[in-house]
C-alpha cells in the first residue's frame, strides 16, 4: 500500500524505536501532524522550538537513546539551532526533522524558507534535504545510525513539504546502514594499549582524566576498576562527572577553571596522564602549555580529531573508551598481581588526599544573612542522596550544581558542557523526565538563565512532568558579574538585574506550584515538601548576591594558579 | 608549508560548502580548490592546496576525514605525485615585445590561445614552480588577467625506480 511521505516517516520512526518526539507544528509539518495521532507516539508540545531541541537533547543525555526532535520550517527550524549547537557540542545523539517549503520554491525566497541545511552545516554530526521521497526511508535510517555511533551527535533531516505528500510503497532498510564514507572504528590497537599499561607501571603520580566520553561508552564502571585495581586517583570534567561516585576516596572532583584544589594540583603534578574521553578544552587545561606539563599523556578517544587538537599526546589511542580501558585491564589481569599498586601509589595518593583535606569545596557555612548558594545544592544533594537526575542552566548555578552535588552515577548531571547554553537545564529536564516518569528531576538554575526559557512551565504543567526548578535567584547574572568583579574593576554593565518577575506568582499562573525561600532555615523544609509534591514546583531561593564560584582559575592561567576562597 | 591534498567524497549536493565550510569555520588556509566529478557514479574528486605546519595538517587531514561526505584523504605532500595546474595568461604584447613573449612560451611549452593588437593570452599548463616561474618572466612585460584551475593531482603507480 502506498502512503504519504508524513506517514513514511513516522513509520521509520516507529522502526528507530522512538516513542516521545519533542515539537512544534508549522504549515511545512502539518501533514506529519496530520497523521501523528495515528501513531503510538507521544508528542511533547514546546512553546518555543529551542526547547524541543534541548528536551530531545536531555532525553538522549538521560536515557543514552537517540532525542528525536520535529519543527517547521523557517523560524521554526532556526530556533532549534542553538539547541542543535549545543547537542553537538557535548556529542549527545539527536535527530531533527525541520519541515521544508515544496521543493519547487526552495531557492525563490518562499515564506518561511531558509536554508536550514547550510545554516547547521558546522553545528551538526552531518544532515540532510531530502530531494525525492524515495530516498526518505534510507536517509532516516542513516541519521539515527549517524546519531548514535561513533562520536554521537546532532543529525539534520530537512524534509520538503511536497515530499511529505507525496506517496512510496515503504520498504525500511534492514540491518546497519552500509556507507562507504562512515566507518567509526571502536577497536583499540593493542599495541598502543601496551604503552599505555606499561606508562602506567613505570609511572609513580599517575591520574586518570575522564570526560563524557566514560558516560557516552558506558565505560564508568570500567573506568572504576581500572583505578580502584591500580590506585590511581581520577579526575572528571563537567562532561565526566557521575561516571565516579562523587564520595569515592579515588575521586577528587572536576578539574579545570572551577575545579578542586586538589584535582588541580594532581593534574599539575602528575607523571602521567590518562585521558579517556575527554578533549582537552580551554576551560579545562587552562594554559595549554602548563597543563600536565610534567606528564606523560595517554588519550583514549573515539574522535581522532580530538587528539593532538590541544595537547600533544604520547601514546593516543583511537577507540571507544570502554574496549581501550577492557584492553587494558586485560593486560593487566596477565601481569598477573606483578605489582603492589597501593605501596607504589601510597605517597602520591598520601599527597592527593592531603591536597583535598587542606582545601575542600567550601564556603562561609557560619555566615548569617542571606542563603547560601552552596548550601542549596548540598541540601538537594542531602534530600535526593545524590539519586536524582540533575539538569543545570549555565553560569555560577551549573558550577555550585557541579561542585556541591555528588553525583553518584552516570547520565544524573545533564548540562550545557561545551557551549554553554543559558536555557538549557528547564527543557533538559522535560527530557530526562519523559525518558524517567518516575524519577526525581531538578532543575538546579539561576535567575538570569532559567528566563531564557521559562515559557515551558506550560508545558510540564499540562504534560503533568513534575520537574523541580530551583532558582538560586540572586538578582544578577552571577557569573558574568563574578568576571566583571575579579577582572573588569567592578563595572558591572548590565548584569544586575533592576526588574525581576515574582517567579512564585510566575509559577502560579502557569499552573505550577511556586515556593520563595529567604532564610537558610525554609531551604530544607520547603525543598523537602517541593520533591515530595506531584507536580511540576517553582522553588525560588533568595540567595547571597555577590556570592563567587571558587576556586578560580583566571581565564589563560596555569593550573596552579588558583584563586582560592 | 605548502600541501597538496587529494580528497575523494561523495558527490551529494552541498559537499562543496561541507568542505570549505570545514576550513573557513576552523581557520584554516585554502589556496586553492578543484573539485569535478570521478568515473565512478557518485564520487567526486577533489585537490586542495593548503598551507600549515604539521600539526594544523595533521588537523585538516583528520577533520577532512570526520566529514560524514568524505570517503577518502591522502596527503601528496610526502608521497610520490604529479601535480598540475593549468593557468590562462593575458599579457600585454606590443610589436616590439611579442617576439621575446614568444619564447617564453616556446620555452615552457605553453601556447598562444589568443591574439590581439596588444595583448595575447597565453595558456601554460605545469606544476606549481613552473607556473610561479612563468608568472616571474611575464611579469615584466605586464600581466592583465589571470585565470586558474587551481592545482589537480595525482599519486604517481609504482615506483621502480626505488624499489
Amino acid at each position: 500500500m502506498e502512503i504519504s511521505g508524513a506517514r513514511v516517516l513516522l513509520e521509520c520512526l516507529i522502526k528507530e524505536g522512538v516513542d516521545v518526539v519533542f515539537g512544534f507544528p508549522g504549515g511545512a509539518v502539518i501533514d506529519i501532524y496530520d497523521a501523528l495521532p495515528d501513531y503510538p507516539i507521544k508528542h511533547i508540545l514546546v512553546r518555543h522550538e529551542q526547547a524541543a531541541a534541548h528536551a530531545a537533547d536531555g532525553y538522549a543525555r538521560a536515557s543514552g537513546r537517540v532525542g528525536v526532535c520535529l519543527v517547521t520550517s523557517g523560524p521554526g527550524a532556526t530556533n532549534t539551532v542553538t539547541g542543535i549547537a549545543t547537542a553537538y557540542c557535548d556529542s549527545i545523539p539527536m535527530v531533527v526533522f525541520t519541515g521544508q517549503v515544496p521543493s519547487p520554491l526552495i531557492g525563490n525566497d518562499a515564506f518561511q524558507e531558509v536554508d536550514i541545511v547550510g545554516i547547521t552545516r558546522p553545528c551538526t554530526k552531518h544532515n540532510y534535504l531530502v530531494k525525492d521521497i524515495k530516498d526518505l526511508p534510507r536517509i532516516i535510517k542513516e541519521a539515527f545510525y549517524l546519531a548514535r555511533t561513533g562520536r554521537p551527535g546532532p543529525v539534520l533531516v530537512d524534509v520538503p513539504k511536497d515530499v511529505l505528500q507525496q506517496k512510496m510503497r515503504l520498504k525500511y532498510p534492514e540491518g546497519e546502514p552500509q556507507m562507504r564514507s562512515y566507518n567509526p572504528n571502536y577497536k583499540p590497537n593493542l599495541n598502543q594499549l601496551r604503552k599505555a599499561m606499561t606508562l602506567l607501571a613505570k609511572a609513580k603520580r599517575p591520574l586518570m582524566y575522564i570526560g563524557g566520553g566514560v558516560i557516552m561508552a558506558d565505560a564508568h564502571e570500567q573506568v572504576m576498576r581500572l583505578a580502584r585495581a591500580c590506585r590511581v586517583p581520577v579526575t572528571a570534567t563537567l562532561m565526566g562527572l557521575g561516571a565516579m561516585p562523587g564520595d569515592d576516596p579515588l575521586f577528587l572532583g572536576m578539574l579545570g577553571m572551577h575545579g578542586t584544589y586538589a584535582a588541580n594540583m594532581a593534574v599539575y603534578n602528575c607523571d602521567l596522564l590518562l585521558a579517556v574521553g575527554a578533549r582537552f578544552d580551554d576551560r579545562v587545561t587552562g594554559k595549554p602549555g602548563t597543563f600536565a606539563a610534567k606528564a606523560k599523556i595517554v588519550h583514549v578517544d573515539i574522535d581522532p580529531t580530538s587528539i593532538r587538537k590541544n595537547v600533544q599526546v604520547h601514546v593516543p589511542v583511537v577507540s571507544d573508551c570502554r574496549l581501550a580501558l577492557e584492553g587494558m585491564l586485560g593486560i593487566l589481569a596477565d601481569w598477573d598481581g606483578q605489582t603492589d599498586w597501593e605501596a607504589k601509589h601510597a605517597e602520591w595518593l598520601a599527597q592527593t588526599s592531603e591536597w583535598a583535606a587542606s582545601h575542600p569545596l567550601s564556603y562561609d557555612r557560619a555566615a548569617s544573612g542571606p542563603v547560601k548558594p552552596q548550601y542549596v545544592v548540598e541540601t538537594i544533594y542531602e534530600l535526593t542522596r545524590g539519586d536524582a537526575i540533575i539538569t543545570t542552566e549555565v553560569g555560577q548555578n551549573q558550577m555550585w550544581a557541579a561542585q556541591f552535588y555528588k553525583f553518584q552515577r552516570p547520565r544524573t548531571l545533564l548540562t550545557s558542557g561545551g557551549l554553554g547554553t543559558m536555557g538549557y537545564g528547564f527543557p533538559a529536564a522535560i527530557g530526562a523526565q519523559m525518558a524517567f516518569p518516575d524519577r526525581l528531576v531538578v532543575d538546579i538554575a539561576g535567575d538570569g538563565s532559567i528566563q531564557m526559557n521559562i515559557q515551558e512551565l506550560v508545558t510540564v504543567v499540562w504534560n503533568r512532568l513534575p520537574v523541580k526548578i530551583v532558582i538560586l535567584n540572586n538578582g544578577c547574572l552571577g557569573m558574568v558579574r563574578q568576571w566583571q568583579e575579579l577582572f573588569y574593576k567592578g563595572n558591572y554593565s548590565s548584569t544586575c538585574f533592576e526588574a525581576q518577575p515574582d517567579f512564585v506568582k510566575l509559577a502560579a499562573s502557569y499552573g505550577a506550584k511556586g515556593f520563595l525561600v529567604e532564610t537558610t532555615e525554609q531551604v530544607a523544609p520547603v525543598l523537602r515538601e517541593a520533591f515530595a509534591l506531584d507536580g511540576p514546583v517553582v522553588v525560588d531561593v533568595r540567595v547571597t548576591p555577590g556570592e563567587n564560584v571558587y576556586p578560580m582559575v583566571p581565564s589563560g592561567a596555569s593550573l596552579s594558579e588558583m584563586l582560592l576562597v | 608549508m605548502r600541501h597538496v591534498l587529494s580528497v575523494l567524497m561523495e558527490n551529494e549536493p552541498g559537499v562543496l560548502s561541507r568542505i570549505s565550510g570545514l576550513f573557513s569555520g576552523r581557520g584554516f588556509n585554502i589556496e586553492s580548490i578543484n573539485a569535478a566529478p570521478t568515473l565512478e557514479k557518485g564520487v567526486t574528486s577533489m585537490t586542495i592546496t593548503t598551507i600549515g605546519d604539521e600539526l594544523i595538517l595533521e588537523q585538516i587531514v583528520k577533520q577532512l576525514r570526520k566529514l560524514v561526505s568524505v570517503i577518502k584523504v591522502v596527503d601528496l605532500t610526502d608521497i610520490p605525485a604529479v601535480e598540475r595546474e593549468m593557468v590562462l595568461i593575458k599579457v600585454a604584447a606590443s610589436d616590439s615585445r611579442r617576439a621575446e613573449i614568444m619564447r617564453i612560451v616556446d620555452i615552457f611549452r605553453c601556447k598562444v590561445v589568443d591574439v590581439s593588437i596588444d595583448e595575447m593570452v597565453i595558456e601554460a599548463i605545469g606544476d606549481y614552480g613552473k607556473i610561479q616561474a612563468i608568472f616571474n618572466l611575464l611579469q615584466r612585460y605586464g600581466i592583465k588577467e589571470v585565470a586558474r584551475t587551481g592545482t589537480v593531482a595525482m599519486k604517481r603507480s609504482m615506483q621502480t625506480m626505488e624499489e
